[in-house]
């Protein structure tokens, strides 16, 4: 087999794997009867017409590329975290508690003590799932789903009665959310709604890299999620690692919620989490797992999800065309993916190749 | 269809997997009556080349004859329809069901719209065990039944599927050598109705029962003829290629002190019986002691309890004065326990990691290779260097994945981090298992070079030829209890059998 | 009293979705696959259950014919979704866990933008009418329970013991139930593995869209984008609960829909709890049901969740 074919296969798959995806995406508009030209111009070209645009989609970019990292983390020590959305919420819980509880302590120590505070409690509903999947071997694909269920419950019970903001009370309408926050929580913005989160998600980034591939514990950790028997057998405490993992996926959660409470709405209100965990999963694959590759994903991806808040408007296409593409997005990505490691096939059509083109077989 | 085969001919059969060319260009014939041995060394391509003849695979190029007539089946329901059947060597029972419902799978016939005729099953498995003398219980469960019980399933499902001719991959390798020998006595008789393909790797069985003999290695045919006219050393001889003798251990008793002692141990299995049911046994250093036994018989839970990877229900296992029962893998290893695990594929490396990475699996915390949890890379890659070329590793480099190795060279990574990590113990299990002839004689001769090196070592193996070439002493292992220790002098293939099947010899029990 | 009975009789026909999808769940683990996006058939199930009704019986009078022609499409949806999932796990062989959440997406996201282009906002129909059991349903506490609901619910629990004899006494269920643990062994003998998988996958489908247009054309009456609500995922759990067996089955999906129902009738036990807790309740439940049942599940299909490639030599 030539090197040359080798690389030519791979990038046909991923052209059909491109392919595949529009393809079924125009299906659905198709149905719609909408312009699917104009759909996809509006997704994904319209918003990097106007600096507007452009400063919204980085700020979805930013809880995308942290709580993927998070996602990333888990699922490279072999645990599936599909429960961000939870450990968002809560942790949006954890920092608006702490804003609330001490409005008048000083920036520097109360808007990282917040942060903390939503580290903490969104790692927390991340190490339930972590230790049920360690200790018991329960599905952390049904646990956490179950638990998002949960969370979002007690986060509306959360903003309905205790943190209910007074104004809405006296008022009588009773809209669920918080009172606005301190300003002492508040991270800055740059321009539009665009905050300084983003260097934050950039520099989490850099972090994770080296975690994962230049330290002992991110090599027990790789080990752990790519052989779990071989990790064991070599010495590695597989469930404290898968564990801590959960932790850390939930605690990047967690802090994504903070930053977007800190920095975008300052008070916590509901709709937050603006499917962001299941997204966030999505870009993780999407980027390879790698954190260089989850940064161009989280853009990509926040790209989407804005895109199609302009659809409804611009072509009169429901915005949940968002989640039909990222479904889709996640089955090719699979998909393509056991293709691309299919030597066997990859052996037959170089066969079917080189008898076509009458080479000489070349056999090891 | 229901006549015989009279003849069956193979015609420049080639197939190939990704980077193999696992059949190139066979050809061979069977005549009625007959019995063919397929000999050659594991991977040398027999069992691709059967799974061909019955439709499992599909071959690239080549023809295929029945009577005459050019056949092509695209499943094994073609081959079956055509009377052939095949007893593969892992067993095709699907454990959680019956005998009966087994069969069934295969016996269309029973197959009403709305209703399977399992009556209709179950008597035609009587009618064929009573006709071949295969006692069968037709309505057990296939996880209750012995390993040489689940062989005579297999035998009846076949020939119940109507098979006139059988093909036999390995048929002995789990078998003591008494069953070994009832088995070949079943196959003379079945000779005179059926057609038979034989593979082996054990030249004695083959010499014992074959008329024709076809020699195949690295997938194609190097020989063919009348067994009667070639001697045992001449067929192994062209079955390796070259001539390979094996390493014997004739080293002088070197007396060590004592290393591993297991007493009157317990350790379930993952069915949740005692796997491991009250054993003893001591191991000294500088010794090689030879766990014998049909597998399945708690081998590989003592290897796993040793090594912390199975619970301990009772009893003790002392390493060096240190009592390691139920202690974390990690604390094993830390005492300085090396372990050649069963399953090298998933369990001794991890595939996806790069070889060198798997260097380190048991020692990425070691100041050798980090500092302050931050991994060296230039020691990393130095050590990965270094045992590529003491162990003979061939790999495109030590970036490449683990798994895409062979299993020969997948097994030296794991030799060369075992042996350099400098262990006071060894323990391996099946380590040569499936792989050719210059591999093991490879690990054989490095496992004598550390018993000479004053370190003791478990052999666990179903190879009575290995146990006896390497060990000082030979333990006999049954139901999960050691039958009798034999010194290496005492033991012949006979003894050993006898042992095996859980028959004591002349004198009491453990000397 | 009156309470207690009004609670078990919600009960019966609560569990029907659950029940019917994870008996659908339950043929395709038991042909070795794991199909997590059971949420997602649910959801396409229960848009086109209640689309058929609502667009040809005008939203208002409708015959109930085209409720049952809107069961009848939400099951081929269900299937053709199915039989999808088993194009991507079975022919291409992608990881089953991840596959499936991707398809819970694509499902639940495309009935959103369907319903939302179709239908608009929230738009009730009015659904299966009950039909009582005559002379059963007189029965004093237990007609309630039991005899009163309408004849999908009969139907489900009635497929309960049709499921057990397909699964252990015709020849298809032998073939699955061999595929699903030593799928070599079936292809030894001639069984095509990946089609059992592409069969079981369609029936599981089926009953997972057939329970999804249960919700909204005999129980809610509506559609909305949080409809299934996770029950599609219940469902899998409750796979694990009953051990892969259509009669625990039938019990978990009870005792979960018991929980359920608690939450519509906090008022009359005059318990003074947030009603968020009981919403939470079931949730809760599931998560420690499977803290209890999950270790060493000795009973789970032997190949649950692994591709089976002939050409991989093992």
């Amino acid at each position: 087999m030539t090197r040359n074919f080798k690389i030519a296969y791979k990038i046909v798959i991923i052209l059909l794997a491109i392919l595949a995806t529009v393809l079924l995406s125009s299906a659905i508009l198709l149905i719609l009867g909408a312009d699917i030209w104009r759909t996809f111009y509006t997704i994904v070209i319209t918003p990097l017409t106007r600096v507007g645009h452009l400063t919204e989609v980085f700020v979805r970019a930013v809880p995308l590329c942290i709580i993927a990292l998070g996602v990333a983390v888990a699922y490279r020590s072999g645990i599936v975290n599909i429960g961000a959305e939870g450990q968002m919420a809560m942790g949006i819980l954890g920092f608006t508690s702490v804003a609330l509880a001490l409005p008048d302590l000083p920036k520097p120590i109360l808007l990282p003590f917040a942060l903390l505070a939503g580290v903490v409690t969104g790692g927390l509903w991340g190490f339930i799932p972590g230790i049920l999947k360690a200790k018991l071997q329960v599905s952390e694909l049904l646990s956490t789903v179950m638990l998002n269920y949960i969370a979002a419950q007690f986060y509306s019970f959360c903003l309905r009665v205790p943190m209910l903001d007074p104004v809405e009370a006296l008022s009588g309408a009773g809209t669920p959310q918080s009172a606005r926050l301190s300003a002492n929580v508040e991270i800055g913005r740059i321009t539009g709604r665009l905050h300084y989160g983003i260097f934050i998600a950039i520099v989490l980034a850099v972090l994770v890299y080296f975690f994962l591939w230049k330290t002992s514990f991110g090599y027990k950790m790789r080990a752990s999620g790519s052989e779990r028997r071989a990790a064991r057998y070599g010495g590695i405490s597989v469930p404290q690692y898968i564990t801590l993992a959960m932790v850390i996926s939930g605690a990047f959660a967690g802090l994504a919620g903070g930053i977007e409470i800190a920095a975008v709405h300052r008070r916590a209100i509901e709709g937050v989490t603006n499917n962001y965990g299941f997204s966030a999963v999505v870009v993780a694959l999407f980027g390879m797992l790698h954190p260089f590759g989850i940064i161009p994903a989280s853009f990509f991806f926040a790209l989407l999800i804005y895109g199609s808040t302009l659809t409804p408007r611009a072509v009169g296409v429901p915005a949940n065309i968002v989640d039909v593409m990222q479904g889709l997005i996640i089955i090719v990505i699979v998909t393509a993916q056991m293709v691309l490691q299919n030597s066997y096939l990859e052996d037959k059509v170089w066969h079917w190749y080189s008898q076509k083109r009458g080479l000489k077989e070349e056999t090891k | 269809m229901e006549d015989k085969i009279r003849s069956l001919k193979m015609e420049h059969i080639t197939k190939r997997f990704p980077g193999v060319l696992a059949s190139d260009d066979i050809s061979l014939s069977v005549e009625e009556g007959e019995i063919l041995a397929l000999v050659g060394e594991n991977g040398a391509g027999k069992t691709t080349l059967m799974n061909i003849l019955m439709g499992i695979y599909q071959q690239d190029e080549g023809k295929i004859f029945i009577n005459g007539e050019e056949v092509r089946f695209r499943g094994p329901e073609d081959a079956f329809k055509a009377g052939l059947g095949m007893v593969h060597q892992q067993y095709m029972l699907v454990p959680n069901m019956t005998v009966t419902e087994n069969v069934a799978l295969g016996y269309k016939k029973a197959w009403k719209p709305f209703k399977l005729d399992l009556a209709m099953v179950r008597s035609r498995v009587e009618e064929i065990s009573s006709r071949y003398g295969l006692s069968v219980n037709p309505d057990a469960y296939i996880w209750q039944l012995s390993v040489g019980e689940q062989q005579r399933v297999e035998l009846v499902k076949t020939l119940c599927l109507g098979a006139r001719f059988i093909i036999l991959d390995e048929p002995t390798s789990a078998l003591t050598p008494q069953e070994t020998d009832e088995l070949i006595e079943l196959l003379k008789k079945m000779k005179s109705e059926l057609s038979i393909i034989f593979i082996s790797h054990k030249l004695n069985e083959v010499k014992a029962l074959s008329d024709k003999v076809v020699i195949l290695r690295h997938g194609a045919v190097v020989f063919s003829g009348n067994t009667a006219d070639y001697s045992s050393s001449e067929i192994a001889a062209l079955m390796t290629g070259h001539e390979i003798v094996l390493p014997e251990n004739k080293e002088e008793d070197m007396h060590g002190g004592l290393a591993l002692s297991i007493k009157d141990l317990f350790v379930r299995s993952d069915r949740g019986f005692f796997a491991v049911n009250g054993l003893n046994l001591d191991i000294h250093e500088g010794e090689i002691v030879g766990l014998a036994g049909v597998s399945g018989n708690g081998q590989k839970e003592l290897a796993e309890a040793i090594n912390g990877l199975r619970k301990v229900e009772k009893g003790e296992i002392v390493f060096f004065g240190e009592h390691i029962e139920n202690k974390s893998p990690n604390h094993v290893i830390g005492c300085g326990m090396g372990y050649i695990p069963e399953e090298r594929n998933v369990e001794g490396i991890v595939p996806a990691f790069q070889i060198k990475e798997n260097f380190i699996l048991k020692d990425s915390d070691d100041e050798k290779f980090s500092r302050l949890k931050f991994l060296k890379k230039k020691e990393i890659n130095s050590n990965a260097e270094k045992l590529r070329s003491d162990f003979d590793i061939r790999c495109p480099g030590t970036n490449t994945a683990a798994g895409a190795l062979s299993g020969g060279n997948i097994q030296k990574v794991i030799l060369a981090r075992e042996i350099t990590r400098a262990p006071k113990f060894l323990i391996a299990v099946y380590p040569t298992r499936g792989l050719d002839m210059g591999a093991i004689e490879f690990i054989h001769a490095e496992l004598l070079k550390k018993r000479r090196e004053g370190i003791g070592i478990l052999l666990i193996s179903e190879e009575l030829d290995e146990i006896m070439n390497l060990s000082d002493r030979i333990a006999v292992i049954y139901k999960g209890a050691i039958q009798k220790v034999l010194h290496h002098g005492e033991a012949n293939k006979k003894s050993l059998g006898i042992l095996m099947a859980g028959l004591d010899t002349e004198e009491g029990k453990n000397d | 009293m009156n309470i207690i009975i009004n609670i078990l009789a919600m009960t019966v026909p609560f569990s029907v979705a659950l029940l019917l999808a994870s008996i659908g769940e339950m043929f395709n683990q038991r042909s070795g696959v794991f199909n997590l996006g059971c949420e997602g058939i649910m959801a396409m199930g229960a848009f086109i259950g209640m689309l058929i009704p609502f667009s040809i019986g005008g939203g208002g009078a409708v015959a109930a014919g085209w409720n049952y022609l809107g069961l009848l499409l939400a099951a081929v949806i269900g299937a053709l979704m199915g039989l999808f999932f088993g194009l991507i796990v079975v022919t291409f062989r992608a990881p089953q866990g991840i596959a499936g959440i991707g398809l819970q997406m694509f499902g639940v996201g495309t009935a959103g933008t369907l319903f939302r282009h179709f239908v608009g906002g929230t738009q009730s129909i009015p659904g299966l009418s009950s039909n009582p059991i005559p002379l059963l349903s007189d029965i004093p506490v237990i007609g309630e329970i039991l005899f009163s609901h309408n004849i999908v619910v009969y139907l489900a629990f009635l497929f309960v013991p049709v499921a057990w004899y397909i699964l252990m006494k015709t020849s298809w269920g032998l073939e699955v139930r061999a595929v699903g643990t030593y799928p070599r062994a079936a292809d030894s003998m001639g069984i095509n593995v990946n089609r059992i998988r592409y069969e079981a996958l369609a029936l599981g489908g089926a009953l997972a869209g057939l329970a999804g247009a249960y919700l909204s054309v005999c129980q809610i009456k509506m559609f909305s984008d949080d409809l299934i609500a996770g029950r599609g995922f219940i469902a899998v759990a409750l796979v694990y609960f009953g051990h892969w067996k259509p009669v625990r089955i039938m019990l978990g999906a009870l005792l979960f829909s018991f929980t359920q129902t608690i939450q519509y009738n906090v008022q009359g036990l005059g318990i003074n709890i947030p009603y968020e807790f009981f919403v939470m309740l079931p949730y809760v439940v599931v998560i420690v049901v499977l803290a209890f049942t999950s270790r060493n599940q000795t009973t789970s299909p032997a190949a649950l969740g692994k591709p089976f490639n002939r050409e991989i030599r093992t």
